[in-house]
């Protein structure tokens, strides 16, 4: 959803009294804490969004309605290339926010361009694993089961492509403006986002593919 | 091309929703026509559209509540009237279908668009007033928060005019609201109003809680802040872990309705108890949500107008953050007769039992504040005390319903419907009402006529025993909630007192209306340029009313609980040697056209017509993107400017 990108573009742009301490009662934080604390706030609430949806997909899985189950269809070969993907573009993301860190402009071109064709590798690999059930005539208005299975792992790879989005737009940005306070304090929240992305997957991986394709 | 939409959308054949569409229209036409004629836009665009002032904000909120309160209270008097005749063989002057879209209209607009906006509109006005700092966390995202909270309400309302609303209760549960018995729009209206609203109060919520736990003025640990702020952090952090359970859900119910999935349905393997699960997981924690601001209100109200300390201020930090922790855990009380078996049930009743316990603590710490005080009886103490004696009640006839076999009697019927009225209208429209009367000299610098503030209470306090007292009784006697017509004579003279109590209540209603044209009108005469009307004891009154953009022109020092009280008793002048430039924060239109994208959004994905969807959702990202690659440049006020605004604000207290 456009709300996802569109916070962190407004967290960047915070203006705010310039203080000293950020202990308690040492008056206001400095802005970079601010606005990475009230991004982690919003990734919380984002995990929440998923638990919603775990907790429907686990009432929900086994309601075949007579259609396959998780065991017909999930490909634990295919799962495991889109988890190496996503994890690999993790530590590509996680490089590039090291190097920009340090001014190092190459190093970090070169590891959001990887963290990007990673990310939009699991992207087309998830696609192809979506268009191959429906094809079957295993699509989401199949069973209930189905239902929850699309939306869960839909809710995840719609906030993967938000990420690519905000990973292009952030790329863009720091070409032009270059590696100023306020494109690293964004670029902050990304790697932040983008790692949350895993754990949820991670999650996603197990209660989803590795148990219900026994 | 426009989908669904066409002229029969709109109800030219049935008299009273078209009297009140026009009535609607003529009154938004003559608002705008009025503000081309005076040439107000400019102002009203660079003072309020674009602003991101917390202040500002926290008014507009506040306006659209009381707005949205006028609108929810028509439905409310509508239903009592139309139950007041439709007994016995007669049909009253409402159809069924018409009804069932007035109530889920009113619990729709009075939980989403009055309740919350009251409670999201104080805690952004005061919170960072009252931490000392000069201004929320994320600025511009709090202005796409309102605007959003904004956009859903518009919806709402637009629904009036073209198509209809749902018929399907506040919450909308399936299977009725499936698309297979609910093929309209209604349902449609109702969602999509709710998850652009339910994403901007999500916003306001992370945005709260940022700035509570972040920024704070230097010194303000945290058992030196103020109770209404743990109220505000406590509230925030139930809106961060509960309205995304809300769009979850919706999202589901949306999926069912669009693509033809089965979360709820009944085939397909769909379980729509499930939805009744989720939907409560979000709204037991809502009932706090908006509870527990109104708890700290008149914790402030009580210690102020007592001219005392709080009583218990630890007592009542844990108390809040118990029922913080319990309101999770009680959700399942709503639905007893389910058939989740004996233990499950057990567990919840007991669960939600407990709530009373840190409930009780707070009601006694206000007690104790009472006792011995110099009692100052202001208008917000009247509400307090009101409060204070309904809720008592409320909470009381909710311990009863908490005991599962009772609860197998009572669920459903008007005695349910009478105990949610208790609790909500005795404790958050009173807190509101509370509020509103105790900051509106710190928003607008002069004080509200206390005459006709007094006359609004006593109409609310008496008109809600008139109009609640009854539902109990004729609940006990096996009346339902949401009956259009009854058999059942026996009843009637019950729902005759119900609806006069309603009528009382608008003479409340209107008392509060006359209050604001009548102060506005004298406000030379009831001007307060102390900026501490009420001998106040927290920090928002340490600064001018109203206050400047940047709140305060030093960040106070904070050494004490209630710090403003114990700078007074000092005689300590919030005033320096030297003033360092302020940064301030300058409008953005971001809020106001992302809203006005999600709301082209919202009616197109209502009525099906899929390329202006697409276009307003292209359009809402453009604008993100587009406002995320502008480098904000803020404004700047120089320590001249500031030393000579203090001057002139120390000038004007003097006593002439």
């Amino acid at each position: 959803m456009s709300a996802h990108a569109g916070t962190a573009e407004l967290a960047g742009s915070i203006p705010m009294v310039p203080m000293t301490t950020a202990r308690s009662g040492g008056g206001p934080a400095p802005v970079r804490i601010v606005v990475a604390y009230g991004f982690w706030i919003f990734l919380l609430s984002d995990i929440i969004l998923f638990s919603a949806l775990f907790a429907a997909y686990a009432v929900l899985s086994g309601q075949t309605a007579g259609g396959p189950s998780g065991h017909d269809l999930f490909g634990l070969r295919h799962v495991g290339v889109e988890t190496l993907c996503l994890l690999l573009s993790s530590y590509a993301c996680g490089l590039g926010v090291l190097s920009i860190e340090r001014r190092h402009l190459r190093g970090f071109y070169l590891s959001f361009a990887l963290t990007f064709v990673l990310g939009a590798t699991f992207l087309g690999l998830e696609i192809t694993e979506f268009a191959g059930m429906t094809a079957r005539g295993a699509g989401p208005s199949r069973s209930a089961f189905l239902s929850a299975f699309f939306s869960l792992v839909g809710l995840h790879g719609a906030h993967v492509t938000a990420g690519l989005l905000w990973l292009s737009f952030m790329v863009a940005q720091t070409v032009v403006k270059g590696p100023r306070d306020f494109v690293r304090r964004r670029l902050l929240c990304f790697s932040l986002f983008w790692h949350a992305l895993d754990i949820i997957w991670v999650a996603l991986l197990t209660l989803v593919y590795l148990m219900g394709a026994r | 091309m426009l989908g669904k939409l066409s002229w029969a959308a709109i109800p030219f054949d049935q008299p009273i929703p078209m009297a009140a569409s026009l009535f609607i229209v003529v009154g938004v036409l003559s608002v705008l026509g009025l503000v081309t004629w005076k040439g107000w836009w400019p102002y009203l665009w660079r003072e309020w559209l674009t602003t991101v002032d917390h202040k500002r904000i926290g008014v507009m909120y506040v306006l659209l509540a009381l707005v949205l309160l006028l609108r929810g209270f028509m439905d409310a008097i509508m239903m009592r009237t139309q139950l007041a005749i439709a007994a016995g063989g007669a049909q009253g002057y409402l159809p069924p279908e018409h009804y069932d879209q007035i109530f889920s209209a009113h619990g729709t607009i009075m939980i989403f668009f009055m309740a919350m906006p009251f409670m999201v509109g104080l805690m952004n006005f005061v919170v960072p007033l009252q931490l000392g700092v000069r201004d929320v966390a994320f600025p511009v995202l709090n202005a796409v928060s309102f605007w959003l909270t904004a956009s859903g309400a518009l919806l709402v309302n637009i629904s009036l005019v073209v198509g209809e609303f749902a018929r399907t209760g506040w919450l909308a549960y399936p299977p009725l609201s499936e698309l297979a018995f609910s093929p309209g729009v209604g349902v449609d209206y109702y969602l999509w109003a709710l998850q652009i609203s339910g994403i901007g109060t999500l916003l306001a919520g992370i945005n709260m809680v940022t700035t509570i736990l972040k920024l704070r003025a230097p010194g303000m640990t945290y058992m030196r802040m103020p109770v209404f702020c743990w109220t505000a952090l406590a509230s925030s952090m139930l809106i961060v872990a509960a309205f995304p359970v809300l769009t979850a859900t919706f999202g589901m119910l949306l999926l069912d309705r669009y693509v033809g999935m089965h979360f709820f349905t009944n085939d397909g393997g769909g379980n729509f108890m499930m939805y009744i699960n989720l939907i409560w997981i979000w709204g037991h924690p809502e009932v706090y949500i908006l509870a527990l601001p109104a708890f700290g209100i008149f914790s402030e109200v009580i210690a102020t107008f007592s001219g005392k300390a709080l009583f218990g201020y630890r007592s009542m930090v844990m108390a809040t953050l118990a029922i913080c922790v319990l309101s999770f855990l009680v959700w399942l009380h709503h639905f007893f007769t389910m058939g989740a078996g004996a233990n499950v049930n057990a567990i919840f009743g007991i669960a939600s039992m407990i709530i009373a316990i840190p409930t009780g603590v707070k009601l006694f710490n206000w007690l104790f504040t009472l006792y011995r005080g110099r009692i100052r009886f202001e208008v917000p103490v009247l509400w307090a005390i009101g409060f204070m004696v309904t809720f008592a009640i409320g909470g009381m006839t909710g311990v009863l319903q908490a005991v599962p076999p009772a609860d197998f009697v009572l669920h459903n019927s008007l005695f349910l419907v009478a105990h949610f009225h208790n609790v909500i209208i005795g404790s958050v429209v009173f807190g509101a009402m509370a509020g509103y009367y105790y900051w509106f000299p710190k928003a607008f610098g002069f004080t509200l006529h206390r005459g006709l503030g007094v006359v609004s209470f006593w109409c609310w306090f008496v008109g809600f025993y008139l109009a609640f007292m009854p539902l109990y009784a004729v609940g006990l006697l096996g009346m339902t909630r949401r009956m259009q017509h009854y058999a059942d004579l026996s009843w009637q003279p019950y729902l005759i007192v119900a609806e006069g109590g309603a009528v009382v209540i608008l003479c409340g209603i209107l008392a509060t209306i006359a209050q604001l044209v009548v102060s506005i009108r004298t406000r030379a005469s009831r001007r307060d340029l102390t900026g501490d009307p009420w001998e106040g004891r927290t920090l928002e009154w340490s600064t001018s009313s109203p206050p400047p953009a940047y709140n305060f022109a030093v960040l106070p020092k904070v050494d004490s609980l209630d710090a403003f009280w114990a700078m007074k008793q000092r005689g300590l002048r919030v005033a320096a040697e030297r003033y360092q430039a302020i940064e301030v924060p300058r409008n953005s239109a971001n809020g106001f056209v992302t809203a006005f994208f999600a709301v082209v959004t919202g009616f197109a994905m209502i009525w099906h017509i899929w390329w202006m969807a697409i276009l307003g959702l292209a359009c809402a990202v453009v604008t993100l993107l587009v406002f995320g690659w502008v480098e904000r440049v803020e404004g700047e006020v120089s320590g001249e400017q500031l030393a000579e605004a203090e001057r002139a604000r120390l000038r004007s207290m003097e006593p002439a």
